[in-house]
């Protein structure tokens, strides 16, 4: 094999596992910087933005302009959501884990699989393109709302740059299908011998039921998407209503519903919540039970709540538009479904929480990230009740309490997995441990840097604080909270910073880190079977499955881990 | 024992998480320099809407219980069961599950989101459902909207009734960014979008509706503290969201309405105004 198809264009689930860990971290780090630019701005409104503003915004004399900031605020989103935590959850750890944890040799359809991670480069080019067209880049906010984004002369963004980002949606959405029939296809036929259901591990039911969502979801995302690349190109008028008057001239055509993309939007994108935080779940759990030495607590009603999640999923995306025009009779109805979908998240928590009770916990930096996560998903979790209670809405909406929410689950929540998970399984992933020393300081100022930024959105959204704004400090209403917002600002500089330590860890141990045997963990699931990095093809024997995953401190054997494919009995004696 | 340190780093969680939350309610003193006081909601003038502070309130002590618990518990987790060289002989416990358990906090929750989901029925109806009542001629009739609030790029347009006294015909007056209302009586507008999508807000009468291009909506509240008001747009609609705001000033009901305002001073933006010209620094004087 020469280098090219061994690791470019390879068909080694392992493989397109790490280019989608890869990519989707270097969109990370693009993704952060842009949250940071935001940042300065709203600190620090109008003012020259040292070294990099003469370079990045040399028209506007070294600031940042409220065309650019839109733009930021609409990529800031665009490449966190669409590039970097579906990705990374559903396409590397999915990709890496979904033939190891069942014990396949590889996906079921090697080569969809590669192209599943070549759509995303159309994608990827796509939106760097945007930058370039006139405007700066789409600026109608991650979501889109036509008729801004539909109107050219309604936004400087909303011209050939909106275009490009429709186009790049699309091959996100192609290569995620892909992904989530092979995903389903794979865990339901290319189980080893004795891995029933349920003996899966909660990462591989969490797969399975993410990849169930984006299979019936995406669908109705890439039709919308469609549909307004119609409105914009072949002059159909979906979403464009009579009459529309921008600036003073009058469009033409109408008829179209501007809600009717919500609705579609959302009936994606609330499903799509659940995407970036099932996987998440799942390998939590497989984390947690794993260095709790413990077996996961209420195995069965937690895949039942992952299930009841995944279909409440489907019937709550009404949420996001509570106070959009729509029927507020059909609000309400949204709110009672909302307002369900809290308790499988809530016994996730307890059943988490009974896992750690009781066991000896291995404090490793990838267990202080998913213990993180459990607290950061608490808040977010919660503030998310006060979200589904409809009529506090009416005032919280489109405030920073929105922001900090899905921070504290996106951020807080899924990214900590996520951090945590490459922790985790980077031996499997490399064959080298990463410094426990370097990512402990990482945990700790990452977890204090991420409250510092996010916790007082609450207080700002509590004051009525407007998304979306590039400057607060000519309103009445809001001036008195700059020093709020500059604290924030320090904070989320910090917080990027940080990043470094792991960013040189990640690449620094490639080289210098200590060699893993297969199994440094001492844990359960059937990648720790494999040699560490697994060659080509995985395992190198047949494997059988003989119990679930989470056999941990069994009474009456001497190690205190039982590995799946370990024939032997409680008593010591071989069974067959 | 560096489990103790990141202990007692969790259980900072529910310490300052509800702390914090305590400080900003009491509103009182500060932190260098800064007054705690403009932490927690806004004043709130709109009697309609006392019930959703009542609910904002109420969701955030049930919240806080159970962030407490789960934090706290979290925390001593780490502290009691964390492996060290103290606890070599002392194994997990295997227990893999416990139906009593899952069905105490399946139910209780339930409970308590069900109770929520109905509680709120009402308080939803109230501010988005059943326009306010006013009984002319001996008869109760829904009260009519007062004034047209068009929203455009990037400032509000509010239509009073002209000399004919009523909406939507030809001699409506035109004033930008100036809403004038009556203290004390229920007020209902109706409010539209002439380009894209805004979102018509008061935070301080906790009034919030989207204003969509092609649908008339009502929204209604009553002001009872004269003063003014900030309408701000929530729903982004392109590069001059951020200064797209009006005055709303409420009065004494028998102050005449149309010429309290003073138009010359209110535009944000002048009509027709190219709305792709950028504009870098702009302060805007009220």
């Amino acid at each position: 094999m020469s280098f090219l198809t061994k690791y470019v264009f390879s068909s080694d689930h392992k493989v397109i596992g790490i280019q989608f860990l890869i990519s989707s971290l270097i969109w990370f780090l693009v993704g952060g910087l842009m949250a940071a630019a935001m940042r300065w701005q709203l600190a620090w409104p109008w003012s020259d933005m040292p070294i990099l503003g003469s370079w990045l915004f040399e028209s506007e004399g070294g600031q940042i302009s409220p065309e650019y900031y839109t733009m930021l605020l609409t990529m800031h989103g665009t490449v966190m959501v669409f590039f970097v935590v579906i990705p990374i959850l559903a396409g590397a750890f999915g990709n890496f884990l979904i033939p190891l944890m069942i014990g396949a040799d590889d996906m079921a359809f090697p080569k969809l699989n590669m192209l599943s991670y070549w759509f995303m480069w159309p994608a990827f080019i796509c939106l760097l393109l945007s930058f370039a067209a006139p405007g700066f880049g789409p600026a109608a906010g991650w979501t889109s709302y036509p008729p801004l984004a539909v109107f050219e002369k309604a936004a400087p963004g909303s011209g050939l740059a909106q275009t490009l980002w429709l186009t790049g949606l699309t091959f996100v959405g192609i290569s995620s299908m892909m992904g989530s029939i092979n995903y389903i296809t794979t865990i339901v036929q290319m189980r080893a011998p004795g891995m029933t259901f349920f003996r899966l591990p909660m990462t591989i039911w969490a797969m399975l039921i993410t990849a169930i969502l984006q299979a019936f979801a995406l669908p109705v995302l890439t039709a919308a998407v469609l549909m307004q690349i119609a409105d914009r190109l072949l002059g159909t008028c979906f979403f464009i209503p009579e009459g529309a008057l921008v600036g003073d001239s009058l469009v033409q055509g109408g008829g179209g519903q501007a809600l009717l993309w919500q609705h579609l939007f959302w009936f994606y994108s609330h499903p799509a919540v659940y995407i970036m935080l099932l996987p998440a779940m799942g390998m939590a759990s497989d984390i947690l039970s794993s260095m709790a030495r413990k077996p996961l607590f209420g195995y069965r009603p937690m895949v039942y709540s992952m299930v009841s999640i995944g279909g409440l999923g489907f019937i709550v995306w009404g949420h996001h538009m509570f106070v959009s025009g729509m029927q507020p009779l059909v609000g309400a109805a949204f709110m009672l479904t909302t307002i369900l979908i809290a308790l499988p998240s809530g016994i996730k928590t307890f059943n988490w929480l009974a896992t750690l009770w009781g066991g000896r916990l291995q404090l490793t930096t990838g267990m202080l990230f998913c213990l993180g996560f459990i607290a950061m998903f608490v808040i977010g979790g919660l503030s998310g009740v006060l979200m589904a209670v409809a009529p506090v809405t009416i005032f919280i909406h489109d405030t920073y309490y929105i922001v900090a929410h899905f921070h504290y689950v996106l951020f807080g929540g899924t990214s900590l997995i996520v951090i945590g998970s490459i922790y985790h399984w980077y031996p499997k992933m490399f064959g080298r441990m990463m410094s426990e020393t370097l990512g402990k300081i990482h945990f700790f100022t990452t977890f204090v840097l991420i409250n510092c930024v996010f916790f007082p959105m609450h207080f700002l959204g509590a004051q009525g604080l407007p998304r979306r704004y590039a400057d607060f400090t000519h309103t009445d209403s809001f001036a008195h909270l700059q020093p709020v917002n500059e604290f924030i600002t320090y904070s989320a500089f910090a917080l990027v910073a940080v990043q470094v330590v792991f960013i040189l860890n990640f690449f620094g141990s490639m080289l210098f880190g200590r060699k893993a045997g297969n199994n440094p963990w001492n844990a359960n699931s059937l990648e720790w079977v494999a040699a560490s990095p697994p060659p080509h093809g995985n395992f190198t024997s047949p494997l059988v499955v003989y119990r679930g995953p989470y056999e941990y401190s069994v009474p009456g054997r001497t190690s205190d881990y039982w590995m799946q494919t370990d024939p032997e009995e409680a008593d010591g004696q071989a069974s067959h | 024992m560096m489990h103790r340190f990141w202990a007692i780093l969790f259980s900072l969680v529910p310490v300052l998480g509800i702390g914090l939350y305590v400080l900003a309610v009491v509103g009182k003193g500060s932190i260098g320099g800064f007054s705690l006081a403009g932490l927690w909601l806004p004043e709130n003038a709109n009697p309609y809407a006392t019930t959703i502070d009542h609910l904002f309130d109420l969701v955030h002590i049930i919240c806080g219980v159970v962030l407490g618990i789960t934090t706290s518990v979290l925390a001593y987790v780490i502290w009691r069961y964390a492996d060290h060289s103290g606890r070599k002989n002392e194994a997990a416990q295997y227990v893999t599950h416990n139906a009593l358990l899952e069905w105490i906090w399946t139910v209780i929750p339930a409970a308590i989101l069900v109770f929520l989901g109905f509680y709120q029925l009402q308080v939803w109806a109230d501010n988005k459902m059943n326009r306010p009542l006013e009984i002319v001629d001996g008869q109760s009739q829904a009260v009519e909207p007062m004034a047209l609030v068009v929203g455009k790029q990037f400032g509000w347009d509010v239509y009073y009734p002209g000399p004919d006294g009523r909406l939507g015909t030809a001699d409506d007056q035109r004033i930008e960014n100036d809403l004038t209302v009556p203290v004390g009586q229920p007020v209902v507008l109706r409010v539209e979008a002439q380009d894209v999508l805004h979102s018509f807000a008061i935070p301080g009468l906790r009034v919030k509706q989207d204003v969509v291009p092609g649908m008339t909506q009502l929204v209604w509240f009553q002001v009872d503290k004269p003063g003014t008001y900030e309408i701000l747009c929530m729903e982004l609609c392109g590069w001059g969201h951020y200064k797209m705001r009006a005055r709303m000033k409420a009065v004494a009901p028998s102050a005449p309405v149309v010429a309290q305002t003073a138009p010359a001073d209110s535009a944000i933006i002048e009509p027709g105004a190219s709305t792709t010209t950028p504009v870098v620094v702009e302060e805007v004087q009220d």
